[in-house]
């Protein structure tokens, strides 16, 4: 048989660091939730983090405990315990495997860190639809179940420009919380705090965007599976000091590996953007798929969607506002058609990925013409592949391989 | 004289193929056998029976590839690093001196492959995770009518009013079937219309360009799908001498490139 030199991604060293942080902030959260010591809010991953941040919860993300049970891959086992109840398998297969994950009493926090039962039990859940309608019926089932309040923020969809009316809108509504949040936390909302608060999701946004931005060398000294790991601190402690001291300490080794000329993938030749989500069960698999093809996945929409640059801590709710629009998700095709461009353009690609996630169809961006759209106007080729962030019966490991196999061999010969 | 040779061989998940070609890339074996479970037994066996048939021996190998699901799993070449995709636009810009949209249907998956005049591949599609429009369609719907695979062409070819399937799904569309046959629908008319669903299936992969050729093992069987398909695109469908091997063809002509020995 043909011998095969096995070409791994790089570790980056700032990843114990990184998994100190997170072990933190999980078991401060499990302390908040088993003594009381603190109110526990759950938050949608680009709810009003800042404002619960500083209102004094303790914050939980279910949509990152939902990537945790599909990185695990207990998302497959229990997503049918969901559907059993009535959630279909098409919808959002974070909701479904987390509730499943309820319904059976089980988490991979548990197995990742000593002491913890269970996931954080709520006083609140506070949502924002700018990701997806499905994270308003997500809380709702454990609103109903638990018996704890679900208040939030209704977004537009499929905005152009983001306008004044659309930061009216939703500002006004972020405001409306807060009397309730004042009355479950017990204190008063302080706005110097807040102000503070949302100057350092400020910071940690800019920090996020340099590591990021470090991929437009070449080789890029990172790769976009490291990325869906590395930006854990940036999704569930944005608006704290320790998410911007370790964005510092994974930037100043990203930039030395530019300075030594080290790739996160040797010999890269091709690069690669990925447009949706990653197949959170096959990290590992697709990185080492691509790293084998001597490509590089260097950029996201996945991982860049939490680059926020409209927070000001000189006008709070109204930037909190704004950075909540401008999310990538929100925004029109024409928008984002743009968007993709520019990242194209920025990071030198060679070819797009499309991940269609059966169960996501927010973050599938294929299913209106757009890589046939994009690919006539850039000229870069894309491809499409059928998958999904959690759910591995709708994936083909296969398919994939062969597709992209077929995708990299045709860039090479486009040369 | 001893000759030298070039194999392809091209292990898909339903039939493994086989190729010898000389350095002007004429064919002069080829040989097919069900995949199975061994296969590397397979590719053996495949391809001893192809190198009888082109009065070969296996010293006289210059050089092989593989390709296909199975690619790996061949003991006997160096290169197994070609997909079937390429494999199969390597065969096509060598025997089109033309844009092409090769439409190959295995019997797993469908692709679509498209080359532009100067033989560059400018893209491809595979069918999703799902048996429509593939031969596992056509092998599922002969076992559910009880006609073998091999009658269904004929039996197509008597229809007066086919009955359309509006099915995705393979058991949906059994359920379909059986529906129909409830309603007294007449057998020739079911299997003109699962044809018309596999040919529906893939045209709406992708858009073909002008000159299309079809390729691949239901394509070799089934030639009333070529028929269909050109009736369905308003032209004619180029159809090779050997439809079942293009892809182990390109891997042969890939092993004879590789060699430095092609005569362009």
């Amino acid at each position: 048989m043909a011998e095969e030199k096995k070409t791994a991604r790089k570790k980056i060293q700032a990843g114990d660091l990184m998994n100190r942080i997170m072990a933190d902030y999980f078991y401060g959260l499990n302390e908040a939730a088993t003594t009381g010591k603190r109110k526990v809010a759950w938050c949608t991953s680009v709810g009003p983090a800042e404002l619960l941040r500083t209102m004094g919860f303790a914050v939980h993300f279910p949509e990152n405990h939902g990537a945790m049970l599909g990185a695990t891959r207990m998302s497959t086992d229990l997503i049918p315990e969901a559907n059993a109840i009535g959630y279909s398998p098409d919808i959002c297969s974070y909701l479904t495997a987390d509730i499943g994950s309820y319904i059976k009493g089980i988490t991979p926090l548990s197995k990742a860190y000593k002491g913890i039962e269970s996931v954080p039990k709520p006083d609140v859940l506070v949502y924002n639809t700018n990701q997806c309608r499905d994270v308003q019926d997500w809380f709702a089932w454990y609103s109903r179940k638990l018996g704890v309040p679900s208040i939030g923020v209704t977004s537009p969809k499929n905005v152009n420009d983001v306008t004044d009316a659309h930061i009216d809108d939703v500002a006004r509504q972020i405001e409306a919380l807060v009397p309730a949040l004042e009355e479950i936390s017990g204190s008063k909302l302080d706005m110097e705090r807040l102000r503070e608060t949302v100057s350092l999701s400020r910071e940690c946004t800019e920090l996020w965007k340099k590591v990021l931005e470090t991929a437009t060398a070449a080789p890029a000294p990172l790769t976009f599976f490291d990325g869906t790991i590395h930006m854990g601190p940036a999704v569930v402690l944005r608006g704290t000091p320790e998410a911007i001291d370790y964005y510092k300490v994974l930037l100043a080794e990203l930039e030395q590996r530019i300075r030594d000329g080290v790739g996160a993938v040797d010999e890269e030749e091709a690069r690669i953007y990925w447009e949706g989500m990653p197949v959170w069960g096959r990290l590992r698999q697709h990185s080492e798929l691509f790293a084998t093809l001597k490509a590089n996945v260097i950029a996201s929409t996945y991982c860049s969607s939490w680059i926020f640059p409209a927070f000001d801590g000189r006008d709070p709710f109204r930037s909190m506002a704004k950075a909540y629009l401008e999310l990538f998700i929100v925004r029109s095709d024409a928008y984002k058609e743009r968007y993709i461009r520019e990242m194209l353009a920025k990071f030198r690609i060679d070819g797009i990925i499309y991940h269609d996630a059966k169960t996501c169809p927010y973050n599938s961006n294929s299913r209106y013409g757009m890589p046939q759209r994009l690919e006539a106007a850039t000229g870069i080729p894309g491809l499409v592949i059928s998958g999904d962030l959690n759910d591995l019966r709708c994936v083909s490991d296969e398919q994939t391989k062969t597709n992209v196999e077929a995708f990299i061999e045709q860039i090479a010969e486009g040369r | 004289m001893s000759k030298r040779v070039y194999v392809g061989i091209d292990i898909g998940s339903s039939r493994t193929k086989v190729a010898v070609v000389d350095a002007e890339r004429q064919i002069l074996g080829h040989a097919v056998r069900k995949s199975g479970t061994d296969f590397s037994a397979t590719a053996a066996a495949c391809l001893d029976d192809s190198l009888a048939m082109a009065g070969a021996a296996r010293d006289e190998i210059a050089n092989a590839v593989s390709t296909g699901y199975g690619r790996a799993n061949v003991a006997f070449v160096a290169r197994e690093n070609r997909t079937e995709i390429g494999c199969l636009a390597n065969w096509g810009r060598h025997c089109f001196p033309e844009a092409i949209t090769i439409i190959d249907i295995g019997g797993q998956d469908n692709k679509i492959v498209k080359l532009d005049a100067s033989g560059r591949r400018t893209g491809f599609k595979m069918n999703r995770k799902c048996a429509a429009g593939t031969g596992a369609f056509l092998e599922e719907m002969s076992l559910r009518l009880d006609i073998p695979l091999e009658a269904m062409n004929d039996l197509a070819r008597q229809s007066l009013e086919m009955v359309k399937l509006g099915s995705y799904c393979t058991v949906f569309s059994a359920t379909e079937v059986l529906e129909n046959i409830r309603h007294g629908k007449k057998v020739t008319d079911i299997v003109k219309g699962i044809f018309y669903s596999v040919v529906k299936r893939v045209l709406e992969m992708d858009s073909p360009t002008e000159r299309v050729v079809m390729t691949g093992g239901v394509v070799a069987h089934n030639p009333y799908i070529v028929e269909m398909t050109g009736e369905m695109i308003g032209r004619t469908v180029l159809v090779p001498e050997h439809p079942q091997i293009a892809g182990a063809l390109g891997a042969a002509y890939y092993a004879l490139e590789e060699k430095g020995e092609s005569d362009g």
